[in-house]
């Protein structure tokens, strides 16, 4: 024990990668591979652990200190290195959350839909989780794949026809995504010369005026990559129809990807092109700020024409990351605090209203969760608690989360330029839902077509995958405090990229030029690390 | 050769783009093929282009940027694996759908709409 925890002290940033990748690697081979039951229980116990490691990084990143992992031990420019803040602990944590939530309603059966579910789960978790901890954009680039490829067949889960059309947009889009990250990798890296994001901010101080519009380029693709990611304007189209259509575990899962591209975004300009960029600095808010608020007029408008239970939702999802980007885009310690409360809120809640329209359209029969009338469920109220506390929370009406968060954002935003623009579209939007949600919600539950009971009644694991998720809108009131008090040492953090730096690179930005020389004049030092 | 390459580069990616932009599966996954194509010979290019040096330090008077080379080949082995997705995935569409028109079905004042939408009646 005594020498086993201090290696598991040193290594433990790179378990939440690990830990997903060989339990989904076990699953395929033959004493899981067969069984269900086994590979649910696995799926289960790496999920939990999950959580429990991000605990721990969450409880090591209190201090304000960075979590260093260099892999294979090579020094931080040359080598590939994983760091933890507290922001990353926090995603991580949220993650696993939500895929507790996702993996225990796929356990009542839909899992059985369609082969390799739950090694297919692991990997995206695997990639989700290697998205939040690495600090090398190339590494971000293979990360975003990993957890694409999942992606990609998880969407085809249990397939139909609407489903493979929906893949089909899906895949080609994110493929011509890819195709424009890596031109802005290359761009990045013939300028900058580096991919490490603590070495990137440290060039791009010093960078050589006629390189600039070279560097600004590059940086403004990788936005289109992030906003394609987070669905925001122009590139929303595909989110609406992939996540109403994708199988409703699935889609829970989905939930957190959008959140992926905003913390990209988050961590990307405000590290490297951050307010000490020199003549880069914050060039993403000036996009960010007029196309944020627009996506979240147009995901509210969209919201009010939605024909189903699922499709609204999906519409929430845009209008949350409208809200989100927006907030971001002010670039203020305050609100981003804020927005963060806020992310976590709007990414449980809408991954629990994924689960319970499935319930619904379940006890609905034919008619789904369509808006239209159909008959009675036959658990109408457990569903309608369900769907009121959700309700509530989304439309951002006491006493659950989605109040606290949109309190928070305006409190922070009050004394800002901004919200002139912010309040009115923060405030409609959430009339706007409030209509939407009480159009779907009396619609669903009130206007009943005939006398037939349906006895299709939903499973004790779905009801408590649901509950996992929408227990969050309580139990983010109740805890506000401490969270919102986590939240503003995170956009501390986030704010001062110096401090970053300094930990990377701890002798100074010196230590970079004595390292390549170093390297340069007994090439074979660079052999043994 | 500077200039040559980049010319290179760019017609690929306008053929790509072109190719992504048509409306049957098929030619956009060749559009996304000669995308990728493109992508990687514009990553392996930014180590700059030096002619006959290794990427070994000390082995000769120069030598030429290894990451470029080690990212190219990371970014060649996924587009490979996503291409033979996406292939799949074509087909599937298109055995599942009836039609290889990229919205799963033909726009309306094509000839030949009718048939697809007899199918969706079916099922």
């Amino acid at each position: 024990m005594s020498v086993a925890w201090p290696l598991f002290h040193a290594h433990l940033p790179i378990l939440p990668i690990l830990l997903p990748l060989l339990a989904g690697l076990l699953m395929l081979f033959p004493p899981l591979s067969k069984a269900l039951t086994a590979q649910r229980l696995l799926g289960l116990a790496s999920i939990l652990l999950q959580g429990l490691l991000a605990v721990l990084l969450l409880l090591q990143t209190a201090d304000g200190q960075l979590r260093l992992y260099a892999l294979g031990q090579w020094p931080a420019p040359f080598g590939i290195m994983l760091m933890v803040d507290q922001l990353g602990a926090l995603m991580l944590l949220l993650t696993a959350v939500l895929a507790l939530g996702a993996l225990l309603y796929a356990c009542a059966g839909s899992d059985v839909q369609g082969s390799f579910f739950h090694p297919l789960f692991q990997l995206q978790l695997l990639g989700i989780n290697g998205a939040f901890l690495t600090g090398d954009l190339f590494n971000l680039f293979v990360f975003f794949e990993v957890l694409l490829m999942a992606s990609y067949s998880l969407l085809m889960h249990g397939e139909n026809r609407q489903r493979t059309r929906a893949a089909l947009h899906y895949v080609i889009l994110n493929l011509v995504g890819s195709s424009i990250f890596l031109i802005a990798l290359g761009t990045l890296y013939g300028t900058l010369g580096t991919l490490n994001m603590a070495d990137m901010a440290v060039q791009v101080k010093h960078l050589d005026p006629t390189l600039v519009p070279l560097v600004k380029a590059g940086a403004l693709m990788l936005l289109i990559v992030f906003a394609l990611k987070a669905a925001m304007l122009p590139l929303h189209f595909w989110l609406a129809r992939t996540y109403a259509e994708a199988s409703p575990a699935v889609a829970a899962l989905f939930c957190i990807m959008t959140k992926v591209g905003i913390y990209a975004i988050l961590r990307v300009y405000s590290l490297i092109f951050g307010d000490q960029a020199g003549p880069l600095a914050d060039l993403a808010a000036v996009w960010l700020w007029p196309l944020a608020l627009l996506t979240l007029i147009i995901g509210a408008i969209s919201a009010l024409t939605s024909s189903s239970l699922r499709k609204l939702n999906a519409n929430l999802i845009i209008v949350s990351v409208g809200t989100l980007l927006a907030v971001v885009a002010l670039n203020d310690r305050q609100a981003t605090a804020a927005a963060l409360v806020y992310l976590i809120h709007s990414t449980l809640i809408t991954a629990g209203v994924f689960l319970l329209a499935a319930m619904i359209a379940e006890q609905r029969g034919r008619s789904a969760d369509h808006l239209v009338a159909g008959r009675p469920m036959a658990q109408p109220l457990l569903l309608g608690v369900g769907f009121v506390v959700a309700a509530l929370a989304l439309i951002g009406m006491p006493p659950f989360s989605g109040f606290i968060g949109k309190l928070m954002m305006l409190q922070a935003t009050a004394g800002l330029e901004g919200k002139v623009w912010l309040w009115p579209c923060l405030l409609l939007s959430s009339l706007i839902i409030l209509v939407a949600m009480s159009r779907a919600g009396t619609t669903l539950f009130w206007r009943i077509n005939g006398e037939h009971r349906s006895t299709s009644k939903s499973g004790v694991l779905q009801l408590a995958g649901v509950s996992v998720l929408l227990l969050a809108a309580p139990l983010i009131t109740f805890f506000a405090a401490d969270l919102s008090q986590l939240t503003s040492q995170i956009s501390e953090q986030l704010y001062q990229p110096q401090r970053y730096i300094d930990q990377v690179f701890p002798m100074g930005e010196k230590q970079l030029d004595a390292a390549a020389e170093q390297l340069t004049s007994s090439p074979a030092a660079g052999a043994t690390p | 050769m500077e200039i040559l390459y980049a010319c290179c580069v760019g017609f690929l990616t306008a053929c790509g783009v072109f190719l992504v932009l048509r409306e049957r599966t098929f030619p956009v996954v060749l559009g996304l093929t000669l995308l990728s194509y493109a992508v990687n010979l514009f990553l392996f290019a930014s180590g700059r282009l030096t002619e006959a040096a290794a990427p070994i330090l000390g082995a000769g008077d120069s030598h030429t940027d290894p990451l470029p080379q080690a990212l190219v080949l990371t970014a060649i082995v996924i587009g490979f694996a996503m291409t033979a997705f996406v292939v799949i995935l074509a087909m599937r569409a298109r055995a599942d759908l009836g039609v290889d028109h990229v919205d799963g079905r033909l726009p309306d004042d094509t000839p030949g709409a009718q048939p697809t939408r007899q199918k969706d009646a079916k099922k």
